[in-house]
């Protein structure tokens, strides 16, 4: 027992002393759960939705600058652009320690729905990867994919289809 | 539902097979011409006889095998003609074949609807049936009839008689509603059997028809659903949180095979239907996705691309022996194996989305299809036809289609609204 609190107490000074040059400085209160509890076995398909919160949202996209970022056809990969919208989205999260976000990636209508699935996760997954190398707790992400289900623009051309490559961060709470 | 078959103890059926060697029969399994012409007069003995010989035309011009005509503008005949009927007469009229048949109640409350197929040139019946339905079951029977004419005259095995689960599909591309919809495979007793809340896709049939598994967007993740179609009710196949799709039952319904994604990397597992843990059977880094076992449960096709590109490759049931077998250039996603084993058909990406067959080995290749994009196909039971959706550039609706596997045009299914990831049922009971 006071092993487990010596080990803790060393973490959280590790994790101050880590993080004293940064500004803001970090809250590393241990946070509730951020989500109704669940029992991870259940199978009741309705037991849970995950729901938007449109007013941290809103203020995501304003201090960030965006939620969203985009990819070229078929690629997972991030370009500067994607990049530094990744970086001001984790500065907000770093500064909003009590939310979490779900990462959404989305596909454009030419590819196959399956694979569209795995490239959305794909796509998410990159962005994920990016916000934690910034310092956001894996712990505070979840990651999912829409595949071609929900674009942003109907057209059948390269701008709609550009439009639809992306990555969107959803703060759920 | 339940369909009881009665074998009709019609004379004639001994009197045709006494005819056999008088001369070559006209119309002989496997033989038939397209637009062979076929008389439907409308079935004598009860109201709903034009229904029922309408259904059946409509089911036999829907082979693009036949030029049904009628039940409109042709004869009646009488309940004791209908296993008799004047050859001359017909012959007359120019048709190589009469479908006929009579309505009668029985004194279980059932009615009997009994089907002949009589080869008009030679003279002779071919086939005949009877089935014992309820009264509200009365396209059952039409169904099988015309399957009986279908299978006597092709040489294939009946297909008529099934179901479609697919995904409905309503409002604007940027907001589409998508709910799972059941129907007749001529697209009759239409029904939702989700709500719309939550986005679904890919509803897949069991083997024997009466489960479903499909994919829904809960908590905002894709999740694998079982769904019972007799109850409605339902629940997750893959305990926990992860993101799971592509599901396909195995030939003997009782393990799933899906996908799972995690960490960038999509791999393909299996699990049985009563729960468990999953077992994974591929683990290369890429999206190895849209399994299919094959008809005898040994093996699995699925698409991967870990060569750089969507291809096909084959395993071993259990993930053993990964062997790629498309090579003809482009992109190949989304197969299926058919019902009869010997073929795979698959969406090709090459500009177009097309939707294709190839020898389950790989090699003999033919696309059957030709619309802007065409995609996920499933096999009518008897392996004779493909059905897919077709998505149209721009804002419109995808709609089904169902080709021929062996040369013809596609046609579209009819359903009430846009329709997506056709599921076709297996051979109803």
């Amino acid at each position: 027992m006071n092993k487990h609190i010596l080990i803790g107490m060393t973490a959280l000074a590790l994790t101050l002393g880590a993080c004293a040059k940064r500004t803001p400085p970090p809250e590393t209160v241990p946070q509730g759960p951020v989500t109704p509890p669940t029992d991870p076995n259940s199978t009741d398909p309705n037991s849970l939705e995950v729901v938007e919160l449109p007013a941290l949202q809103a203020d995501l996209v304003a201090k960030a600058g965006s939620d969203t970022i985009y990819f070229g056809t078929d690629e997972y990969s991030l370009d500067q652009a994607s990049q530094a919208t990744l970086a001001a989205q984790a500065r907000w999260l770093m500064a909003n320690p009590n939310v979490r976000a779900s990462i959404e990636g989305h596909a454009d209508e030419r590819g196959t729905r399956e694979y569209n699935q795995a490239l959305g996760e794909r796509r998410a997954n990159a962005a994920r990867d990016f916000l934690v190398s910034q310092g956001v707790p894996t712990s505070r992400l979840v990651v999912t994919s829409w595949g071609k289900e929900r674009p942003v623009a109907q057209g059948s051309n390269e701008e709609a289809w550009a439009q639809n490559r992306r990555a969107v961060t959803v703060i759920i709470r | 539902m339940r369909l009881i078959f009665t074998v009709l103890l019609a004379g004639l059926a001994g009197a045709a097979v006494a005819q056999d060697t008088q001369e070559p029969p006209e119309l002989v399994g496997g033989s038939v011409r397209t637009n062979t012409a076929i008389a439907v007069p409308v079935m004598p003995g009860n109201m709903i006889g034009r229904q029922v010989s309408e259904v059946i035309a409509s089911d036999l011009r829907s082979t693009g095998l036949f030029t049904p005509i009628g039940p409109g503008g042709l004869p009646s005949y009488s309940v004791e003609e209908a296993g008799n009927p004047a050859y001359p007469n017909w012959r007359n009229a120019g048709v190589a074949a009469l479908v006929s048949g009579y309505i009668e109640q029985r004194p279980d409350g059932r009615m009997t609807i009994a089907c002949y197929l009589h080869d008009v040139t030679a003279g002779r019946t071919l086939a005949n049936q009877g089935f014992a339905v309820s009264g509200n079951d009365w396209r059952r029977a039409a169904h099988k009839c015309a399957d009986l004419v279908y299978s006597r005259l092709s040489g294939q095995q009946p297909f008529l008689d099934t179901r479609v689960v697919y995904v409905a599909e309503t409002g604007p591309k940027t907001n589409r509603q998508k709910r799972v919809a059941i129907m007749d495979s001529d697209g009759s007793n239409h029904r939702y059997l989700t709500i719309g809340r939550n986005t679904v896709v890919t509803p897949r049939f069991s083997p024997r028809g009466d489960k479903l598994v499909y994919v829904s967007h809960i908590g905002r993740r894709p999740r694998v659903l079982l769904y019972d179609v007799a109850s409605g009710s339902e629940r997750l196949l893959i305990p926990g949180n992860h993101i799971t799709f592509a599901p396909r039952f195995s030939p003997n319904g009782r393990s799933v095979v899906f996908s799972m994604a995690n960490g960038g990397n999509t791999d393909i597992y299996v699990v049985s239907v009563d729960g468990g843990e999953p077992r994974r059977l591929t683990s290369a880094p890429g999206a190895d996705t849209s399994p299919s076992f094959s008809p005898d449960g040994r093996q699995i096709v699925f698409e991967s691309d870990r060569s750089g590109t969507q291809q096909l490759y084959v395993m071993g049931a259990d993930g053993s022996n990964q062997r790629r077998i498309s090579f003809g250039g482009g992109r190949y996603a989304s197969p299926i194996w058919s019902p009869t084993g010997n073929l795979i058909a698959f969406t090709k990406i090459a500009g177009p989305f097309r939707i294709g067959v190839m020898n389950a080995g790989g090699g003999g290749e033919r696309i059957l299809t030709n619309g802007w994009q065409d995609e996920g196909p499933s096999w009518a039971p008897n392996g004779q036809f493909v059905m897919f959706h077709r998505t149209p550039q721009g804002a419109g609706a995808a709609r089904l289609y169902a080709v021929p596997v062996n040369g013809g045009n596609a046609r579209i299914m009819p359903t009430p609204v846009g329709g997506s990831d056709p599921s076709w049922s297996p051979l109803n009971n």
